[in-house]
């Protein structure tokens, strides 16, 4: 828990900003539903479920948030519509908190502190990670980075720039080399130089392609043979915009390398966080942090009630 | 979550069934089910809403033959409608303008970069174009980068500025240097851009403008979620494109996102991107999107496949033993190797609506068939003709010799038996309610 501590301050306008469609969106029409009636009524429910279907939420997840809302307006007769907003956020928070990060190693108390970045194509890794290399050093971490993508185009360059940036060192063997001895060797580098972070980018990969999908399994069981209890945190990288898919992708992901954490890309854009409910409830894994831009700052550590307080807020 | 709509179907069908006549309320139950799926398969809310409201529309009143069952009939006016939206047949490239001038569009992380270099191959390959390829993502680092290694892999120049920022002024210089050097296609790949972001939208608009491109493409991923219909909305609104790419559709979303598309701005989706090959690259089939976002699986190739492999005479034998029960462990050995024969076994039985997420619980890989054939290979003729025989001595045995543990032998007896119901169930009816049989079995 202490690592939230870490980024101290977020800047919650920019969150707001991002998620300033998604709320239009839930919230206009949720209050031209409610309009002059005191209670729930199909209307209001249908209109809510519109309203989280267009946010990705899924129809599974968005039953079970109506069937919640329903089994409270039962038990308590009469709901007024100010109270809907509140219940609904509520509900929706309980699901996203429920699971919460404990799972995850203290960072504090584990170093050097391994982190594996996984997700399909194009997700936004490999920026995840020059993000994050930056904050942990702006905390006075020492970073070290592991160029494991050897294979897409210029990825390894792509990575390097980010570690200029940042300011951190990286390790990388070139395109083409073997993605589990680059990953091998930024363990070694990260526990002989006594680093505090490690973080190894690898190749997107379509998470149905059994031979990728069995090559991670590999990248972790190597890091293993350096460090026995890492990867400390395997870190699941999904694009906001990813529909359903995303739920395939956090399942496939979680078998091949036990994702136990997931960080949400891409939310300045038309931020239909409604993916996150319904993996981080489905999966019980909980969503660590969000990308809200291409700048290296543009990472926010997630915060459920924060994030529902956004979706939620009135104007 | 991802079953497919025929699979879903089937159990509102059983509600029709035996009714002469489609009705609305017989319908309905079918109607919500087909919604469902599209939601499930990532179609726009309302698309999915307005396209039931038309199905429903076309279903009504409709007489349910005898030749074909009311779940036959209903997926074929689904499917048909389906298909028809997605846009009769598959529409080509326009090359027409001297140089030809191709831009690409999309939000990051689409591929456009990897579709730039795909096209690029495939007119010059596939139509003799001379091509030159222009690196306009002066943002993301390594892009360039990126393009140019593309590039050179399949030997198609790259034009790139160093150190101009100013995307707008490389795009012309490209077309200048394309007319200079008789160039006669541009390829111009571009950053990758949010709709909401006013500065970039701007920028691809002056790039539109300043080279006029014969055909503007919008690249767009599969997966994409109910966002797509927003998003191709507003790139359409500012560069009117004249046809959509899809990519990663190796995975395996079910691609709902291409009908909201083409719903909402009525253009053609012109080429798909199978994967990160460089011939990763197709033309698209209306029809088999539509199978699939219907999750209808692809039966034809399926059947074609497993042709190629099985042994007709050896299944003809199965099927017999299968009947009297007599199945053994010859069998099961047999059965190993015509299934190793087949390839990923998962991936074909994927293709079988509604068997891709029963066999999801199933796992089969071809390694966990080595300690099975092991065990087998270290039983006696007898044993392996009647597993009655296999008390605990005899299991023991059997372990050390195949250097196993008991466990495992006892898993595979338990496997074996499973194996022989299913078997038994697959002959004496459809394999799809095997599976369910068998999973409710084991519960
Ligand atoms: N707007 C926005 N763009 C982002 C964000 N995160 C990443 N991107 C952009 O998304 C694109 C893809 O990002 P990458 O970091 O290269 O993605 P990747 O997962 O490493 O991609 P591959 O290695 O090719 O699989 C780039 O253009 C990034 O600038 C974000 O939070 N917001
Ligand atoms: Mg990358």
């Amino acid at each position: 828990m202490a690592f939230f501590g870490i980024f101290g301050k977020e800047k919650k306008d920019r969150l707001d900003d991002g998620l300033q469609k998604t709320r239009e969106n839930v919230f206009s029409r949720l209050s031209r539903a409610v309009v002059g009636k005191s209670k729930v009524d199909d209307e209001v429910l249908d209109e809510l479920e519109e309203a989280l279907i267009s946010s990705d939420v899924g129809v599974e997840t968005t039953l079970k948030i109506i069937e919640r809302l329903e089994e409270r307006v039962r038990r308590d007769k009469y709901i007024g519509t100010d109270e809907l907003h509140n219940t609904l956020r509520e509900e929706i928070s309980l699901m996203l908190d429920e699971y919460k990060s404990e799972k995850l190693p203290d960072i504090e108390n584990t170093k050097p502190y391994i982190i594996l970045v996984v997700g399909v194509n194009g997700v936004g890794k490999t920026t995840t990670i020059g993000k994050l290399a930056s904050r942990f050093k702006s905390v006075g971490k020492t970073v070290v980075l592991g160029a494991a993508d050897t294979f897409r185009a210029a990825a390894v360059d792509q990575l390097k720039i980010w570690s200029q940036r940042a300011g951190v060192e990286i390790v990388e063997h070139g395109m083409g080399a073997d993605p589990a001895s680059v990953a091998y060797d930024t363990a070694i580098v990260a526990k002989s130089k006594n680093y505090d972070v490690a973080i190894i980018d690898t190749a997107g990969r379509l998470h149905n392609k059994v031979n990728l999908m069995n090559e991670l399994s590999k990248i972790k069981r190597v890091i293993q043979k350096v460090i026995p209890d890492a990867p400390h945190e395997v870190l699941l990288i999904l694009d906001a915009s990813t529909g359903q898919n995303a739920f395939e992708q956090a399942k496939q992901f979680t078998a091949a390398t036990d994702v136990n954490a997931l960080a949400l890309t891409k939310l300045d854009g038309t931020a239909k966080g409604g993916v996150v409910i319904g993996i981080s409830d489905q999966f019980k894994v909980p969503v660590k942090y969000i990308g809200i831009g291409e700048k290296i700052d543009d990472l926010q550590v997630f915060n459920a009630s924060e994030f529902v307080d956004s979706l939620f807020k009135n104007k | 979550m991802f079953e497919g709509l025929s699979d879903k179907l089937e159990g509102a069908f059983k509600r029709l069934k035996g009714q002469g006549r489609i009705t609305e309320i017989n319908i309905s139950e079918t109607v919500k089910e087909i919604r469902k799926a599209l939601l499930n398969a990532d179609v726009n809310y309302k698309i999915a809403k307005d396209f039931t409201d038309s199905v429903k529309e076309k279903a009504m009143g409709q007489d349910v033959l005898k030749a074909v069952s009311p779940g036959q009939m209903m997926t074929k006016i689904v499917h048909d409608e389906l298909a028809e939206l997605m846009g009769g047949v598959s529409q080509d490239i326009n090359l027409k303008p001297n140089p030809s001038i191709i831009l690409m569009s999309g939000l990051q992380g689409s591929g456009k970069t990897t579709f730039s270099a795909k096209l690029a191959s495939f007119l010059k390959s596939k139509k003799g174009r001379q091509v030159l390829l222009v690196a306009c993502d002066v943002y993301r680092p390594a892009a360039i980068n990126q393009l140019k290694v593309l590039g050179e892999q399949i030997e198609i120049e790259v034009y790139s500025e160093e150190g101009n920022q100013d995307p707008v002024k490389i795009s012309k210089n490209a077309v200048a240097h394309a007319k200079n050097y008789g160039i006669n296609t541009v390829i111009i790949d571009t950053a990758g851009r949010l709709a909401v972001d006013q500065e970039m939208m701007d920028e691809i608009s002056r790039i539109h403008k300043a080279v006029n491109p014969a055909e503007t493409l919008f690249v767009v991923d599969a997966m994409t979620g109910q966002d797509a219909v927003n998003t191709a909305k507003a790139f359409n609104d500012i560069l009117d494109f004249d046809g959509v790419v899809l990519t990663k559709l190796d995975g395996d979303t079910r691609g709902g996102a291409a009908l909201s598309i083409k719903t909402i701005v009525n253009k053609p989706i012109k080429f798909v991107g199978i994967g990160e090959k460089i011939d990763a690259i197709d033309v698209f089939h209306p029809s088999r999107m539509a199978d699939r976002i219907l999750g209808m699986g692809d039966i034809v190739s399926l059947v074609e496949k497993a042709q190629e492999q099985y042994d007709e005479v050896e299944a003809r034998k199965l099927q017999k033993k299968l009947a009297k029960n007599q199945f053994t462990f010859d069998d099961f050995l047999k059965q190993i190797q015509q299934v190793k024969k087949m390839g990923n076994v998962k991936d074909l039985m994927g293709m079988i609506p509604g068997m891709g997420k029963a066999m999801k619980d199933v796992e089969i890989d071809d390694d966990a068939f080595k300690g099975i054939e092991a065990i087998i290979h270290s039983m006696t003729p007898a044993e392996r003709d009647d597993p009655s025989l296999m008390n605990g001595s005899r299991r023991k045995r059997i372990a050390a010799g195949s250097g196993s543990t008991i466990q495992d032998v006892n898993k595979l007896m338990k496997q074996f038996d499973d194996m022989r119901k299913m078997m038994k169930m697959i002959s004496s009816g459809g394999g799809r309610n095997a599976m369910r049989n068998l999973k409710q079995a084991r519960r």
